[in-house]
């Protein structure tokens, strides 16, 4: 195990508030700190897509610019990485075949297992650190009776990101330090202004970083046109769940489960998306009731702060990130990394490509992808 | 931060005591707008007059020659927007930027590739000339490989067909000799922070008779080449930069040479699986360009510069980040190849101690880098 209070450590700073406030306070602490940035994507890529808001961008020389003061402000050595290939290969391409398979992905999920917890992590080794710290609210705690690193929910519980996190592996864990999980989002603030960072009051981002204004269909259709793809490869019919067709779509991966804007058909009730079947081009729509589910499959499960159960065990599990985790019973599988969800009261909209996190109170249990 | 060791100097170079003695009173005393009738604007006058003759010497150029610029893009940009509008441009795939880039604004421009070594062929550029062609531009010293190009026999071409050669030098004065008239250059890009001068000022010379219309407009500076109130204090460090290297030239390239094979050899023997980029041909004796296979040269620098080595690779993009060297693709590495090079430029702040130092800590971070790299085998 890495000696965590005396090896350089390596700070991800998006330019964003969090990070900053991270950067700040290792380095008040007398930590060897390094700050780093990620150019992730290039916003001007997609001309189409110019971003209308000053949040919710990533990658923008604004960004970088604030990232850079603020490490200039601590005196740190600071380095924009590339990621643009990587982030590309294991983020955006696979989050629009997701959509195209008819699954809602989680970008911010793949980022960090595939890129910040993974590839940035052997680079800021690489780089001489032996170890990262981000400005996620979330807990990383070493229980020494097992000698297993545990993940635990932020102390401001309106902050929480643990939903995102629940990929993280124990080799990830011992080298990873979220500083700000036991603080209260506001306290952080209060930090920022006290360590005398200049963009304290900048305004947290809101959106998946790369898609400008969160609309995810138009990057996607604006991807495509980039690449030569044609944008309705998926456009189809809209069908009811007792399979009258009841209209036209434009793609499917314009639709998620649980969605009712957008639809354009009138019904003496309101309708919603049940699922989409991409292999029919096929939108389902249908009452609010029909979007209720009591089960569900989780799969590429990791257990985070427990080894994998062999019995069934009791849970709370969150199926979205804005989801109020829903007590239920967890069943294993012959496979190690595959599970059956039995909610106690059956939930509404459990999403494919979404993620499953398992929670006992505080302590994040594990995690995997909705079937 | 222990002692840190420079090999960056094709980027940029410190400013040498001697040139910064010659430039301070200028800036202090010698203020004089150099236009100017009075005494104050004739004794600024005489000092820009006096570093005009020093730069061209440096490149065996008449003093008449020599047009004072901002720096080697301006003076790039100058040649390129003087005669690439009318007509037709030649260039290569290994050009820096300010040719790159200011040539894909022109309206016809043809881009001639180079070998696995990074050298172009003049028969290649012979190929694509056209009855419009108007301007070849062939850099003299490749910043990225240090790989010298044939110019002499290109500007040969050139001139057998009617049409002006221009070369980008401003790698080449100090790392070797350079004689425009030998070279049969037409116009040259020259710059002051490469050879221990100041940034924000270079030159473009222009050989007599050659009609070059003016980039910038304004006042009647520079005989009317080049408008703008002169910076007198940078020509002065510029001049005295260039008295420098007539002086001391030829025996810093030797012993700058002998710490580069050094440097290489010590590479090479201490690391599995090193290649330096560019080995095939006649390079300058500072530069050596070395790919490290299953390496990323990000990581490499960072930590490098962490030990106090200052390095470079590829090109700096907007935001800071690297972006793969276009230079290292034009020589056909991969993306992946090009992302595992690193450019060391020596200089005269190097010696040994400090290359041996160097070669230890690049051993040391490349066999860390590839401990990390489960896919390098």
């Amino acid at each position: 195990m890495p000696d965590h209070d005396s090896a350089p450590v390596a700070v991800a700073m998006s330019g964003g508030v969090d990070s900053s406030v991270v950067a700040g306070l290792l380095h008040r602490q007398g930590r060897r700190v390094i700050g780093m940035t990620m150019q992730l994507w290039n916003q001007r890529r997609l001309p189409e897509l110019a971003p209308a808001s000053p949040t919710g961008r990533c990658c923008s020389l604004d960004d970088v610019y604030d990232a850079r003061q603020v490490a200039q402000h601590f005196g740190i050595p600071y380095y924009v990485v590339n990621f643009e290939d990587r982030f590309e290969r294991d983020v955006v391409k696979p989050f629009i075949a997701d959509y195209l398979a008819g699954r809602t992905p989680i970008p911010c999920t793949l980022c960090n297992n595939f890129v910040k917890f993974d590839q940035f992590l052997d680079m800021a080794r690489g780089a001489g650190a032996e170890i990262i710290a981000t400005g996620h609210y979330a807990r990383i705690e070493h229980d020494p009776t097992n000698g297993r690193w545990q993940m635990l929910r932020s102390s401001d519980r309106a902050k929480d990101q643990t939903y995102f996190l629940f990929g993280l592996r124990q080799d990830q864990l011992a080298r990873t330090q979220f500083p700000l999980g036991g603080f209260q989002k506001a306290e952080v603030r209060e930090l920022a202004r006290e360590l005398g960072i200049a963009t304290a009051e900048k305004p947290d981002s809101q959106e998946i970083c790369f898609v400008p204004n969160g609309d995810y269909a138009s990057f996607i259709d604006s991807y495509f046109k980039e690449q030569g793809i044609a944008s309705d490869v998926t456009a189809g019919e809209l069908v009811t769940t007792d399979g009258r067709v009841v209209g036209e779509h434009a793609g499917v991966h314009h639709f998620t489960v649980g969605q009712r804007r957008g639809l354009r058909v009138s019904a003496g009730e309101p309708l919603y998306v049940i699922e989409t079947r991409p292999s029919e081009r096929r939108v389902v729509i249908g009452r609010n009731e029909e979007l209720l589910r009591s089960t569900m499959n989780v799969n590429n499960v990791n257990w985070i702060s427990i080894d994998p159960p062999a019995e069934p065990i009791r849970a709370q599990v969150k199926i979205r990130n804005k989801h109020v985790a829903a007590p239920a019973t967890i069943i294993p599988s012959s496979a190690p990394d595959r599970i059956e969800v039995h909610f106690d009261d059956a939930q509404r909209a459990v999403t494919p490509g979404q993620a499953a996190v398992f929670y006992d109170g505080d302590l994040v249990l594990g995690g995997g992808w909705i079937e | 931060m222990a002692d840190r060791y420079y090999f960056d100097h094709n980027a940029t170079t410190p400013v040498s005591p001697e040139v910064f003695q010659a430039m301070a009173p200028v800036l202090t005393e010698v203020f004089g707008n150099a236009s100017s009738i009075h005494s104050f604007g004739q004794h600024a006058r005489k000092l820009l007059d006096e570093a005009r003759r020093d730069v061209a010497a440096m490149i065996g150029a008449t003093a008449k020659e020599i047009v004072f610029t901002s720096g080697g893009t301006e003076s790039d940009n100058t040649a390129l927007f003087g005669f690439g509008k009318q007509g037709h441009v030649i260039t290569t795939s290994v050009e820096h930027p300010a040719i790159l880039h200011a040539s894909a604004q022109l309206p016809s421009v043809t881009v001639v590739p180079v070998d696995a070594n990074g050298v172009v062929d003049p028969d290649g550029i012979r190929r694509a000339i056209r009855p419009r062609t108007k301007l070849i531009s062939v850099m003299h010293v490749n910043n990225e490989l240090g790989v010298i190009q044939p110019i002499e026999r290109i500007a040969e071409i050139a001139h057998q067909e009617g049409i002006l050669f221009h070369s980008d030098g401003v790698q080449a004065p100090g790392k070797i000799a350079v004689d425009v008239k030998k070279l049969g250059a037409d116009l040259y890009s020259i710059s002051a922070h490469k050879i221990y001068g100041p940034k924000g000022i270079g030159a473009i010379y222009v050989r007599k008779g050659t009609a070059l219309p003016p980039l910038l407009h304004g006042g009647p500076h520079e005989n009317k080449l080049r408008a703008g109130t002169e910076n007198v204090a940078g020509a002065v460090g510029f001049g005295r930069a260039a008295q420098w290297i007539i002086e001391n030239g030829v025996t810093e390239a030797a012993r700058l040479a002998a710490l580069r094979d050094r440097l290489e050899q010590g590479i090479l023997d201490r690391v599995p699986d090193a290649h330096v980029n560019g080995a095939g041909s006649p390079r300058v004796p500072n530069t050596s360009n070395i790919r490290f296979d299953g390496i990323d040269s990000e990581p490499l620098l960072i930590a490098l510069d962490l030990r106090g080595f200052a390095v470079s690779s590829g090109s700096a993009c907007s935001s800071g980040a690297t972006e793969p060297s276009h230079v290292l693709a034009a020589i056909g590495l991969t993306r992946e190849q090009a992302r595992s090079s690193v450019r060391f430029s020596l200089g005269r702040s190097n010696d040994a101690g400090q290359v041996d130092a160097l070669i230890d800590t690049v051993a040391l971070v490349v066999a860390h880098l590839r401990k990390l790299a489960p896919a390098y085998a």
